[in-house]
């Protein structure tokens, strides 16, 4: 149970919280640096996202006649609700007092809730393509949680907690080697996080106006300080997805202990994990196309499929002995 | 009706809350015995913590119902059909229904149960000028017979055990495991077929959406309540210590029940049928922590029983809370425009912005999302399930998860399909000319489906005051208080221990806005205040018009192709003579052709078989009815 009046842990929630917003927009730029280096192109700046989200934030709103208050109450909200979804995911250090505020169900409750409102106001305009896009994605959704939970199931009954500050101390105890049900765990969680997050080859961040888009249809009538909202959000999504996958998979270096050394060599950790992902995930946009919408499904159910995978192992090689 | 039946059923609600308020928090149990009744059969009663716990549940919602029914009812009045039959039926309905829950013997049971069934059959043909209003009803009224049926064989068999009709007595029986698990199929059968399981629904998106709006609400809210209720005292008060594999069965039920009922609301574009087989998917949600409460105590853990026990109950109270919201919202919309179609609606939170916000209220809830009430009962469910690895048995263990991973589906194909009923019907812009001149209903509605999404949030912040008020009711059924899980202070939520899980609502959603205002503040104050307002993006082509938009079938398209196999979808595109394409949808239940259809045939088919004994002569019924006389006198001699 978090000791709410330790001043010092919820500084330290805070320190996390400046630090998911901040950092997000570099892993996205790292992504598309690694991706136009291997596509023999000159890429832009890291800094670019952030030029971007200035230029963005300084920039006139336009909304459309047709609008209603929730269009622009919506990017708050997304932003808040993802915000608050990266504030229960150890960054640095194993334990964070927000954990127990809020357990891994309660994270995908909430990334559920920006979805929810992310679609809703795709849907309010009254434009084919918000409507577009808001179907896909709960489609998309729709398949991909049960995925998700199945991979969390497995790792929160092998730890026997749904606390993440609990699961990821039960693996840095156990040790990730032979352990099966936590490989496919992982296998399961890297699909459904290209998922959620709309990368190649369930949906293209790169693309406007076609007819394959699903997260820019939705976010097609945004402009100026709602659009850089709506785009910091999916890039902390991202960040989160990553941070996530690195923490509690491979969980080394992170820090057990608030004091400064720890904490620097944590952060050095989940920075080179993060380098590591990014190029991982760079590496696979460059040689997978982006599927069809209707195979998107199957995509998703070899992803529960690991998942259940992870479960048997679990419940078949590791509880017997 | 306005001035005699409304006030009069807001008295009978006020008495219900404060009565089974004081049952449920003093953990009483008071007895008395009607002047009703056969002279050796007494009616008796008795309110104890779980029947207060759902009168609360029927005067609450009943209590907030009244502030809604007057100004909902006025357009009734000019037109053909009988207020005083409204009033009157929704009276004995609401007493039949208080009367089940304070039944203290089989008898009273039974007739309660029947005056609910019947009165209820009379509201739902309410608007009996209507071809699918009678036809719906009479399906209601058919199956709430066979299912009476079976809830009667059931207390047949604890009656014989128990040496008698009251409760006391099968409460002291002892049945052989064979007797109890028959008993225990019975009445499955029986409230299953009330509470709307699959596969023994097929009454319930019927007859539902049929009856008006604020009945509806009261059969969708809380008589499917009552169902839970009667399986509740069957199964757990009278028979007691359930059977591990019952849980199995429950399980099982609920989930495929879950899971149908949402993937058939995605499909729908009536709103009303939408939201009843929405109700279906609920019901299974709560049959699933009951089963999983049943797994638990027939495996020996009594703690992680009483768990699944109170999120079973809690999700009634949920349900209770945002199916009534939504009814009373569907009805507010056909108040306002005279439609139940969704793909003629649109835009209607611009014109109706109070019934659209709390409708969205109502949507975040039945959808399971944080930080409202439909989360916490799903996510105590969650727990309950990832416990699994106490169990011994392998099977189990793999169970229990799959069965969370169904739930996990149903809850995200419901956010899928309330994002489709509110986006379709309250963004984008209006598809009719009805719905361009909705207006907002009156302040009583308003009032009414406000307090019902107030109670939604704060049944979602405030979870450990709900649980530690549910104690009573576990303590006396299973013995069980769940003191751990309020251990913490009122900020935290702690199930099975701080160490397993914790959640603190409170305080997540005192982060949720504390961020969203920091955000806002930050963003609003900079130079570019100011917002201009234009067309939507129209790709060069000129403004789109209304008829662009996606639709509720458009919407549902990706869904019903992924999961084509589980429907009988037939679409059809044919020209006109003017060359006009034209696309026909039609979705049925596919049990309605494998398992009702079938049973219908054979009931015909023995029926004509039956038919050839009615020869017209009467001296061959007479040696019928002597030949029945003799059998029955052999019988008992």
């Amino acid at each position: 149970m978090a000791d709410l009046l330790n001043l010092k842990e919820w500084v330290a929630v805070l320190g996390q919280l400046l630090m998911f917003a901040l950092a997000a927009p570099m892993l996205v730029a790292w992504v598309k640096r690694v991706k136009c280096v291997l596509q023999n192109r000159k890429g832009p700046s890291l800094l670019q996202p952030y030029r971007d989200l200035s230029k963005l934030l300084k920039k006139e709103v336009r909304v459309a006649h047709t609008a209603s208050p929730l269009f622009r109450a919506t990017p708050y909200l997304v932003f808040s609700a993802v915000l608050v979804a990266a504030s229960t995911v150890p960054l640095l250090q194993v334990h964070l007092p927000t954990t127990a505020l809020a357990d891994v169900i309660v994270l995908v409750g909430f990334l559920a809730l920006a979805r929810f409102f992310l679609a809703l106001a795709g849907m309010d305009v009254g434009t084919a393509f918000g409507g577009m896009g808001a179907s896909r994605e709960m489609l998309i959704s729709a398949l991909a949680e049960p995925a998700m939970l199945m991979a969390i199931f497995t790792l929160t009954m092998s730890a026997h907690s749904t606390n993440l500050s609990s699961v990821i101390q039960h693996v840095l105890d156990t040790g990730l080697l032979l352990r099966p049900s936590l490989l496919f765990a992982l296998l399961a969680l890297l699909l459904v996080a290209i998922a959620e997050t709309g990368r190649i080859p369930v949906d293209n961040p790169a693309t406007h106006l076609e007819l394959t888009m699903v997260h820019e249809a939705m976010i097609l009538e945004y402009s100026g300080r709602h659009l850089a909202l709506m785009e910091w959000a999916a890039q902390i999504k991202l960040l989160l997805y990553g941070v996530l996958i690195s923490n509690v998979f491979f969980p080394w270096g992170i820090a057990e202990t608030a004091t400064a050394p720890a904490l620097a060599i944590g952060a050095l950790a989940i920075l080179a994990k993060l380098v590591t992902l990014g190029m991982v995930l760079a590496v696979s946009e460059t040689l997978v196309a982006k599927m069809r919408l209707f195979r998107v499904p199957a995509f998703l159910n070899l992803a529960f499929l690991l998942g259940l995978l992870g479960m048997l192992s679990y419940v078949i090689l590791e509880t017997s002995l | 009706m306005r001035v005699v039946v409304i006030p009069l059923m807001a008295i009978s609600a006020v008495f219900a809350v404060v009565a089974g308020f004081a049952a449920l928090q003093q953990e009483l149990s008071l007895t008395a015995t009607l002047p009703l009744g056969l002279p050796w059969l007494p009616w008796q009663i008795r309110l104890d913590s779980t029947s207060g716990f759902f009168l609360m549940l029927i005067g609450l919602v009943t209590l907030l119902i009244t502030f809604y029914a007057p100004a909902y009812v006025r357009e009734f009045e000019s037109g053909q059909d009988s207020l005083p039959a409204l009033g009157g039926f929704t009276g004995i309905f609401l007493a039949g229904m208080q009367m089940v829950v304070l039944a203290d013997g089989a008898f009273a049971f039974m007739v309660s149960w029947e005056v609910m069934s019947l009165s209820s059959y009379f509201l739902v043909t309410f608007q009996h000028e209507k071809p699918e209003n009678r036809r719906a009803g009479f399906i209601y009224l058919l199956m709430a017979h066979v299912g009476g049926l079976s809830i009667l064989l059931g207390f047949g068999v604890m009656a014989a055990f128990g040496h008698g009709f009251a409760f006391d007595a099968m409460r002291a029986a002892t049945l052989p495991t064979t007797w109890a698990s028959i008993a225990f199929a019975l009445a499955l059968f029986g409230f299953g077929m009330k509470a709307g399981l699959l596969p023994i629904h097929a009454w319930l998106p019927e007859a539902h959406p049929v009856a008006p709006s604020h009945i509806s609400a009261l059969m969708s809210g809380v008589m499917l309540k009552v169902a839970v209720y009667g399986l509740l005292r069957f199964t757990w008060d009278l028979l007691g210590n359930p059977l591990w594999q019952w849980g199995v069965v429950l399980l099982l039920v609920g989930a495929a029940s879950a899971l149908a009922g949402v993937l058939f609301a995605m499909m729908q574009q009536d709103i009303k049928r939408l939201l009843a087989y929405s109700s279906v998917e609920n019901i299974g949600i709560i049959f699933m922590a009951l089963g999983l409460s049943a797994l638990f105590s027939g495996t020996g853990h009594p703690v992680l029983a009483t768990i699944g026990f109170v999120a079973a109950l809690y999700h009634a109270l949920n349900h209770a809370m945002f199916k009534s919201l939504m009814f009373l919202g569907a009805g507010a919309v056909l108040h306002a425009s005279h439609e139940r179609n969704l793909d003629q609606m649109g835009g209607l939170l611009r014109r109706m912005p109070w019934t659209g916000l709390f409708v969205l209220l109502g949507c975040i809830s039945i959808s399971a999302l944080p930080p409202f009430n439909g989360f916490v009962s799903e996510w105590l469910t969650f727990q309950t399930a990832l416990q699994a690895w106490t169990m011994d048995s392998g099977i189990l263990r793999i169970l229990l998860p799959v069965t969370a991973a169904v739930l996990a589906l149903t809850g995200a194909i419901a956010a899928a399909t309330f994002v489709k009923l509110y986006g379709i019907a309250f963004l984008g812009r209006a598809r009719s000319r009805h719905a361009r001149r909705a207006r907002e209903v009156p302040f009583g509605m308003r009032f009414s489906l406000g307090s019902f999404s107030l109670m939604c949030l704060l049944l979602g912040i405030f979870p450990t005051q709900v649980i530690s008020l549910l104690g009573g009711i576990t303590n006396q059924l299973m013995g069980q208080r769940l003191a751990q899980a309020t251990a913490h202070g009122w900020l935290w939520l702690t199930p099975v221990s701080a160490e397993t899980a914790s959640y603190s609502a409170p305080l997540v959603f005192a982060g949720a806005l504390g961020i969203w205002w920091i955000a806002q503040g930050l963003l609003r104050r900079g130079r570019v205040r100011k917002i201009r307002r234009g067309d939507p993006w129209d790709c060069g082509f000129g403004m789109p018009d209304a008829r662009m938009q996606y639709t509720a079938v458009a919407f549902a398209q990706p869904m019903r192709r992924v999961f084509s196999t589980l429907f009988d979808v037939k679409e059809s595109i044919e020209q006109d003579k003017a060359e006009i394409p034209r696309y026909t949808l039609t979705i049925h239940d596919p049990l309605w052709y494998r398992f009702y259809l079938p049973i219908g045939r054979l009931v015909d088919a023995s029926a004509r078989r039956i038919v050839r004994l009615q020869s017209g002569n009467v001296r061959i019924y007479l040696g019928w009815s002597l030949a029945t006389l003799v059998i029955l006198l052999w019988l008992i001699s």
